[in-house]
């Protein structure tokens, strides 16, 4: 076992791992914060989809003895207590989510595109998201509502 | 987003009340719920299509760390899986009907069927332990191909002695072939409707749980249909009687059909809770969903159009061939029969049709209903038969569908293969889309094109399809072991807030949304005052759930009957505080009115008054404001449109680009614009997915090729432009509403949309035929070939 300690969401948080415990293991498992979700086995899906030191990064490709010392942000963290973020408002403007699953990792990885890219193309936009599967949208409004949080 | 109202009543584009909960990490989905002292459990599967257990030896794993049971077939003597619908074949035997044990008892006949289960502490354990049981198989020849398994070379179940499942008929032989006589022309067409995995992005997942006190079972699952999954596994696998049976189905991450069926794991941690005294949590990883959850379409067709010299159609013959994997899953044998073969006329006065369809069974992962069920086979035949005949006959392919439309005027229209349409407006949803695709410019477009070296194509569907599923005495007449009614119950709270239960589920629809808008628009409340609850056997009254686009159709309309009964009773209760009689209130903007005086009751007035009865007439009137209803429709209801793909090939790569996709859906009244766009969205790019993109591929051994996301091509942002979706057309004429259901069009109407554009833009080029999926690869060799 191995002692991690990390900052996320603003409160610095420690815990015994196995070496081999994923990132989003962790946050799920023994952080409790379950908005972080794992659709896939191959690190293809992108529903883990987390902020580590201000990058998105898939957080079932990456152990918890990886991002010790980290700062990490979930989905749990990205609004100002009933205020939405201006991602996650636009998808909600925009009817960007259906079943809800793949939704925290498309929404924290479309928010590094913006603070990476911040007037981004539709053709930039699907191509950032690519890493993201959703099964439900088409992706048609998840496109529209990045572009208008592009705008805001 | 379209807007045509404001407000929050039928047809506003009301953003979605359950939006804030999953945005922000909230949602409560199966995995996301622990329960005290659970365990985990981990599956092993076999490794082999078609295999004998000799002997498992499991005593390693019983020993192994934090290891609680492990259990195999031969431990788990329950009942078998059962099938929920019963199809006769053609000589009127019943469907041959394999036993399905939860765990696998002396064979293993598909690359993933259950063999044994280890419960641990932790995952990791169960999973570590797992790897220690030792089974012994004798590895038998696979029948894997359909073809291979009608010889019954290789039997998947030995017991039946054959592979034919069925061997179904519908539609007057005799008079197609007369009339297959005297055409002017033929059209054969083979075609391969692919096999699909549906990838739900939430895996499946299961927590099982026995309250010794009570002697209560619970158990949590990602189902789009509870009280299906209590009945069957209460009272056909475990013999749990429902009031001792609870089942959950919490929020649910997309379910397409592959989650409507009761699987084996749900039985396994159910049955094995009491066991082992503690809660057992189970959750799929995305390679054990693909050799787990049911998969998609796989039929092969042949069929054959007969028209006359005007290029009308005089009949139509087919013959499919349909795979039902290894084991009957709930819904599959109707899938080919009839919710596709009825499906046959399409959009068209064909009036003689005749399908013959054989169900086979291969060692392969069961299939069934996945998106559109049946009726995208039916569509993709029609649509791409109709394109051949055109191109034979020389006659336009819009024109040739205009000449074979059922005209608007016809309606009801009876088909020869048992469907009664009730309404419908071809020609006008193909005359919008037609001017919304810019048919017009498109040659100007093909031009230009071809001059950056690229073939471009454009493909139509004019689809129609059966949903609202369904009529009870219908589908009880066709063999459904099930009726297919819909519940709801509103209860009206002493001050006025409503909750509305509901039997249908919501895994992604939004329906907490929709059908909060048809309260809001009936009773005349905030939103805020309305609460929709589903997914709890405890809580809501005994429904279907939710698939075959029936939410709205079958359990929308069973809630608008529970409003207006609940209006019913309190107009009584208002006439007797006015004073008046009930049939001179009136309800209006959520007030009860004396008519023509300006004495009245608000709505919450009314409530407070039903639960204070202080003075009551008690033998006219009961206390209280909670009702319920049950609705059974008169028919299936019958969405259908236009769907226009315009698509750009690359013949240096042989990659097809959708450039633009419009469709015009006729779904009836539509109560949330922006929730039905959405929809039409995701089956849209599901189509696409199918056409250009997905395919489950085995090896002749049996073993699932395209079995992970590394493999299968699951549709990317960048595989789509933006669509072009609208609705407009008739509505339905059998409830209230006139809705028709939008959950399953997109994926209907689209793939032969899109394959017709594919070879509308290699036909200069000598391609005359294109299978789904069409690859680079696929479409690069039929470049090649052409040459």
């Amino acid at each position: 076992m191995a002692t991690v300690s990390m900052t996320v969401n603003g409160k610095s948080v420690s815990g015994e791992v196995e070496p081999r415990t994923l990132l989003v293991q962790f946050i799920r498992e023994q952080l409790h914060l379950t908005g972080t979700h794992v659709g896939c086995d191959t690190s293809q899906c992108g529903a883990c989809v987390v902020h580590v030191n201000g990058d998105s990064v898939k957080s079932c490709t990456m152990l918890a003895v990886q991002a010790d010392g980290s700062d990490v942000t979930t989905i749990e963290g990205l609004a100002n207590g009933d205020t939405l973020h201006p991602m996650q408002e636009a998808f909600r403007d925009n009817h960007g989510l259906q079943c809800g699953f793949c939704t925290p990792g498309m929404v924290m990885s479309a928010v590094d595109l913006l603070k990476k890219n911040p007037k981004p193309s539709e053709g930039e936009i699907r191509e950032w998201l690519e890493g993201n599967i959703c099964r439900c949208t088409g992706y048609h409004n998840i496109v529209k509502a990045v572009q208008q949080a592009a705008q805001a | 987003m379209p807007d045509g109202t404001t407000g929050t009543g039928i047809g506003a584009a009301v953003k979605r009340v359950e939006d804030f909960r999953f945005l922000t990490g909230k949602g409560n989905y199966t995995d996301d719920i622990n329960r005290p002292g659970q365990s985990y459990a981990y599956i092993l599967r076999s490794p082999h299509a078609h295999a004998k257990i000799t002997s498992i030896d499991s005593s390693a794993a019983k020993a192994a760390a934090g290891v609680l049971a492990v259990f195999t077939g031969e431990d788990m003597q329950v009942g078998s899986l059962p099938c929920g619908w019963q199809i006769h074949s053609k000589d009127g035997s019943p469907m041959l009907e394999p036993e399905h044990p939860p765990l696998a008892k002396g064979k293993v006949r598909y690359v993933g069927d259950q063999v044994a289960v280890v419960i641990a502490d932790t995952y990791s354990q169960a999973k570590d332990a797992a790897e220690s049981i030792v089974v012994n198989y004798e590895v038998l020849p696979a029948a894997v191909s359909m073809s291979d398994a009608l010889t019954d070379k290789s039997l998947v179940h030995d017991d039946i002695g054959s592979n034919l499942c069925f061997d179904w008929e519908i539609g007057d032989e005799a008079a197609v072939d007369e009339a297959m006589s005297k055409a002017a022309h033929i059209t054969k067409i083979d075609l391969v409707n692919n096999r699909l995995v549906p990838n739900a992005m939430e895996p499946r997942a299961a927590v099982g749980e026995f309250d010794a006190a009570t002697g209560e079972y619970t158990l949590y699952t990602t189902s789009q249909n509870p009280h299906v999954i209590r009945l069957l596994m209460g009272a056909f696998v475990l013999s749990i009687p429902e009031h001792k049976l609870r089942v959950v189905a919490p929020d649910v991450g997309g379910g397409f059909g592959s989650k409507i069926y009761h699987y084996a794991e749900e039985a396994i941690v159910t049955w094995a809770a009491p066991k082992i005294g503690r809660p057992i949590k189970w959750v799929a990883d995305r390679s054990e969903a693909f050799i787990s959850d049911a998969h998609g379409r796989d039929q092969i067709n042949h069929a054959e159009l007969a028209l006359d010299a005007n290029g009308k159609f005089l009949a139509l013959k087919v013959q499919t061939q349909a795979n039902m994997g290894a084991y009957l899953s709930t819904f599959a044998p109707c899938v080919p029969t009839y919710l596709s073969a009825t499906l046959l006329a399409g959009t068209y006065t064909t009036p003689a049709i005749h399908a013959n369809v054989k169900a086979i069974f291969t060692n392969t992962v069961p299939v069934d209903a996945y998106r559109g069920a049946g009726r995208p086979e039916s569509t993709y035949l029609i649509e791409r038969i109709v394109d051949q005949a055109a191109r034979e006959t020389g006659i336009d392919k819009v024109e040739i569908r205009r000449r074979n439309f059922i005209p608007a005027d016809a309606f009801p229209y009876q088909t020869p293969v048992a469907l009664q349409y009730d309404s419908g407006d071809y020609e006008a949803t193909l005359s919008s889309a037609t001017k919304i695709a810019d048919v017009a410019g498109f040659a100007a477009r093909k031009a230009e094109a071809a001059s950056r070296g690229k073939l471009r194509g454009m493909g139509y569907s004019t689809y129609l399809e059966a949903c609202g599923i369904a009529p009870s005495a219908v589908v009880g007449s066709l063999g459904a072991r099930a009726g297919l009614y819909e519940s709801a119950e509103v209860r009206v709270h002493p001050t006025g807030s409503v909750t509305v239960f509901t039997g249908t589920h919501s895994h992604g629809q939004g329906h907490e949304t929709t059908f909060a808008q048809l309260v809001s628009d009936r009773l005349g409340l905030p939103m805020e005052n309305i609460e929709i609850s589903h997914g709890d056997t405890n809580k809501v009254q005994f429904g279907m759930g939710t698939y075959g686009s029936r939410s709205l159709a079958v359990g929308g309309e069973a809630l608008i009957r529970a409003v207006d009964k609940i209006i019913d009773k309190a107009k009584k209760i208002a006439a007797h505080v006015l004073e008046a009689s009930a049939d001179d209130i009136e309800f209006k903007d959520g007030n009860f009115t004396v008519a023509g005086t300006d004495r009245s009751m608000a709505f919450g007035e009314v409530a407070l008054t039903a639960y204070v009865p202080h003075n009551f007439p008690h033998d006219e009137l009961e206390p209280g404001l909670d009702e319920k209803a049950f609705y059974d429709p008169a028919n299936f209801t019958y969405p259908g449109g236009c769907h226009i793909c315009e698509v750009e090939i690359d013949p240096e790569t042989g990659v097809t680009e959708v450039i633009k996709f419009t469709a015009v859906d006729d779904v009836g009244r539509v109560i949330n614009p922006m929730i039905v766009e959405g929809q039409v969205h995701g089956g849209v790019a599901q189509g696409i997915g199918q056409a250009l993109l997905e395919y489950a591929a085995y090896d002749d051994s049996g073993q699932l090729v395209t079995g992970s996301f590394m493999d299968y091509t699951m549709p990317r942002a960048d595989n789509f432009p933006k669509f072009d979706v609208t609705t407009e057309g008739t509505l339905c004429t059998h409830n209230t509403l006139g809705v028709k259901g939008v959950g399953e069009v997109g994926a209907i109407g689209s793939p032969p949309a899109v394959i017709n554009a594919v070879i509308d833009a290699l036909w200069d080029r000598g391609v005359r035929d294109m299978s789904m999926p069409a690859t680079p690869e696929k479409v690069w060799s039929a470049l090649q070939a052409a040459e």
